[in-house]
């Protein structure tokens, strides 16, 4: 590592020291961490509030808090974990950090904007946290601002609507950022079909950020128009129509939940051929599969409005698009499993992450299906099998893939390696506390038991019981990773360049990357995840 | 990776052609509301409004000039706009 | 900023064009978000709009049409002028778009004064008395040429910042990648306008 010419970018002193040295920093690889350590301290804090939820609900009736502060929760719960950590999440932490050096480039195509579209995010975060201070209490109308509700309640929706905004900006800034990056600075001799998976997930990604944050820009600016200046849009009263709202939000939400999942599949897809030692089955398969999930994921919104009164037609159209939507990701979960196939897999942390991801999405998959079905969706609409179902695909999905590539990539980062029995026993018991958390859902769901209320009739208190024990051992799991991750990043083990045997361009670096990422920039002749 | 395209240097004939065929299709589209033209003054219009965009898309914007790749773009999120806007009218119209 | 020197020296035009026109696509869709609204109130409405478009200056719509699709041609035309290395006629051209696209917003504001004037904006008792699909239409109204005449108000902005670069011999005929730039965000301006003007002024 001495005889490098550059320092590491941990190392590397500009023009500002210390703290300033990292908020100015238009390095990526220094923005991807600005962007984990703000998203990890919103995590705390989202994972905090869904434990107090857990808690509430551990008995019927009131246990610690009463409806109105349930209410203020369950939506501070939901604004922070979708706006502030799955959105953003896996692109602006992994794909800042990754995508340039998997391409083979120095940075993204506009580093400065990429520092502004931090700057936004946090700006962002505190305008919607700042609604759980000012005024008239917290809002609680959920995370998805339903009209005409969201006009109508007395509590500080103002700042939580611009605040989501805001973070949409920040969004399509990155998305764009990443587009243009991978059209213009992949290295000489990477045309598209060798690029690896994980770019091209977040390729898809970026199109639906770029396209359909708008809709849901203009749509709260609508809301806020309607709040503030009686200007009619949804008001009933008016004229307007409260399900057009919900439209406009689920046009942007629902492909909302494809710019959380696609990244995520994307890591999966890089961790699988390096652990089996074996190339990916069908890269083909899962590069179209990635671009058409991007866009047929932009055409299913209306499953989550079976029950709004929408036309018949609508729901049958809608149901049929949301079926369509599941035939390429389980083309992903076959290609997962045949790259297995025949493998020597070497078992390690990132790969128990990686296979555990593919069970969840599994399951929460599935429960997507019952839920896209018109018949079982009005049985289950607005239960707690909701609640599980995008928990096992979002937390389940986003969370588990996440944690599979910070513990794949953790070396790469900070050159270090983690202790792995303290990361192997956070997984155990993570994975089993999350299962035991949300697996009862699915039953009480099922049995009729609504989400969103702070109370529920006694015939439920068994599952409830179990499900909030599992919260606190799910929390128990994330506290011994998080810990286990902050103590290797500043004394663990000096780690090589490629740990794992990786074939992507990121193992042919010194781990931690120089400033710019290669000495000189790498020309590409095979394709990714070739063995032997 | 600094290699830039040839730029194309479009005449300012071209320009005023271009700019004379829309200031004609705002006055066609002006005189046609003067007819009764029922549920068909909304397609007109738009099919009109269509066509004067097709023209500073291509000429104004470059497009007819530049490497495909943005007008592939362009189509794409056109198509995209036009499909969501169908499946919501999926909606309202079978209501 | 600290390490700027490193990481742009390769300028790259055809980035930032590609970054421009994906910006754009959100500034499409944006406005997209309220087209769909527009139609469907449209659809629910027909008789209200029909009538309540009535309410809005013909002449006004078609005069200020005309001036944003000269002052695209004349954009267009500056970008030719500094290929052509004629920076004199750069900076006519440009100060053209400008002036115009300042007589468009006085043009605008005379004409949402006279719809104050006569107590038609939203939430007011006039609107409310004439019924929700005036309501609707009105709201629409001031909502879609407002957020449009934003986009001038930035536009202006940026096609000054512009022609002060022309000025000073910042932009020139081996440099035009930000006039460029800026002349799709102002051809962008004009396309929105393309459509409102028959949506709102004409179909009557």
């Amino acid at each position: 590592m001495s005889e490098s010419k550059q320092p590491s970018y941990l190392e590397y002193q500009g023009k500002y020291k210390g703290l300033f040295g990292w908020i100015f920093s238009v390095d990526h690889k220094r923005i991807g961490l600005l962007y984990m350590y703000s998203i990890m301290t919103f995590f705390i804090v989202g994972a905090t509030l869904g434990l107090l939820m857990k808690l509430e609900l551990i008995a019927p009736g009131k246990t610690i808090m009463d409806a109105q502060t349930y209410n203020g929760l369950f939506t501070l719960h939901g604004i922070t974990m979708i706006f502030l950590i799955v959105i953003p999440g896996i692109p602006a932490i992994l794909g800042n950090f990754f995508l340039p050096i998997m391409i083979g480039a120095k940075d993204v195509a506009f580093p400065r904007l990429n520092l502004l579209s931090w700057w936004i995010y946090i700006i962002g975060a505190v305008i919607a946290l700042s609604s759980q201070f000012m005024g008239s209490g917290p809002p609680d109308t959920g995370w998805t601002f339903y009209a005409p509700y969201s006009f109508k309640t007395t509590t500080n929706m103002l700042p939580a609507v611009l605040g989501a905004f805001t973070l949409g900006f920040s969004s399509i800034l990155t998305g764009l950022n990443f587009i243009v990056t991978m059209h213009r600075m992949r290295a000489p001799g990477m045309n598209w079909m060798k690029m690896p998976l994980f770019p091209w997930t977040l390729y898809g990604t970026a199109w639906i950020q770029l396209l359909a944050t708008p809709i849901v820009g203009i749509t709260l600016l609508m809301v806020v128009a309607e709040r503030t200046l009686h200007v009619g849009f949804f008001d009933p009263a008016l004229g307007g129509d409260p399900v057009l709202y919900q439209h406009l939000f689920w046009i942007y939400s629902h492909p909302a939940v494809y710019v959380m999942i696609l990244p995520a599949m994307g890591v999966i897809s890089e961790i699988l051929p390096t652990f089996a030692r074996k190339t990916i089955f069908g890269y083909k398969a899962i590069v179209a599969s990635t671009l058409a999930i991007a866009f047929v994921g932009y055409f299913v919104w209306g499953h989550h409005m079976f029950t709004a009164g929408m036309s018949g037609t609508a729901q049958f159209a809608f149901s049929f698009l949301t079926f369509l939507v599941a035939i390429p990701s389980a083309i992903k979960v076959f290609n997962w499993i045949s790259t297995l196939y025949k493998g020597s897999i070497h078992l390690a942390v990132p790969f128990y992450w990686a296979a555990s991801f593919i069970f969840v999405f599994m399951i929460g998959g599935l429960s997507g299906l019952v839920l896209g079905a018109l018949s079982t969706n009005v049985h289950v609409h607005d239960t707690a099998f909701v609640v599980a179902h995008f928990h096992f695909i979002v937390f389940g999905g986003v969370g588990f893939a996440f944690m599979a590539g910070i513990h794949y990539w953790f070396p790469k980062i900070y050159g270090r390696m983690y202790d792995e029995s303290w990361a192997l026993t956070g997984w155990v018991v993570f994975f089993l506390g999350f299962l035991a958390l949300y697996s009862p859902m699915f039953y009480l769901g099922m049995k009729g038991m609504p989400r969103r209320y702070f109370d529920y009739l006694p015939e439920y208190h068994g599952p409830n019981i179990f499900s909030s024990l599992g919260a606190v051992v799910m929390i128990f799991g994330l506290a011994l990773i998080i810990i286990n991750l902050i103590r290797s990043a500043r004394k663990g083990e000096k780690a090589t360049a490629n740990p794992w045997n990786g074939t992507t361009l990121e193992w042919t670096i010194e781990s931690p990357p120089i400033l710019e990422n290669f000495e000189e920039i790498p020309t590409v002749t095979e394709p990714p995840y070739h063995y032997k | 990776m600094s290699q830039n395209e040839k730029h194309h240097i479009v005449k300012y004939r071209t320009y005023i052609f271009v700019l004379l065929g829309l200031l004609t299709l705002t006055g066609i589209s002006v005189a046609v509301t003067g007819l009764n033209l029922g549920p068909f003054a909304v397609t007109v219009a738009l099919v009109l409004a269509g066509i004067k965009s097709t023209l500073v898309l291509l000429f104004f914007m470059h497009l007819k000039f530049d490497q495909p790749v943005y007008g592939i773009m362009v189509l794409f999120v056109l198509a995209v706009f036009v499909v969501v806007m169908i499946i919501t009218f999926l909606d309202y119209s079978f209501r | 900023m600290e390490q700027t020197s490193t990481h742009t020296e390769h300028r790259d035009d055809t980035a930032s064009k590609i970054g421009m026109w994906l910006f754009i696509f959100t500034e499409l869709l944006l406005f997209g978000g309220l087209f769909i609204v527009y139609s469907v109130y449209r659809f629910k409405n027909p008789v209200a709009f029909h009538l309540a478009a009535e309410e809005l200056s013909k002449l006004i719509g078609t005069i200020n049409t005309v001036i944003l699709l000269i002052s695209s041609m004349t954009v267009a035309m500056s970008i030719s002028a500094i290929q052509l290395a004629d920076r004199k006629k750069a900076i006519l051209l440009l100060s053209g778009t400008i002036t115009l696209a300042l007589v468009f917003l006085v043009n605008k504001y005379f004409e949402w004064h006279g719809k104050f004037e006569h107590g038609l904006y939203p939430g007011s008792q006039e609107l409310f008395d004439l019924g929700q699909g005036d309501i609707l239409f009105f709201g629409l109204y001031f909502t879609m040429t407002g957020l449009h005449a934003l986009h001038i108000i930035v536009g202006i902005i940026v096609l000054t910042v512009m022609l002060v670069k022309v000025i000073k011999k910042n932009i020139q005929s081996d440099n035009y990648a930000q006039l460029e730039n800026a002349g799709l965000y102002w051809h962008l301006v004009d396309l929105i306008w393309i459509f409102l003007f028959p949506l709102f002024y004409l179909i009557s």
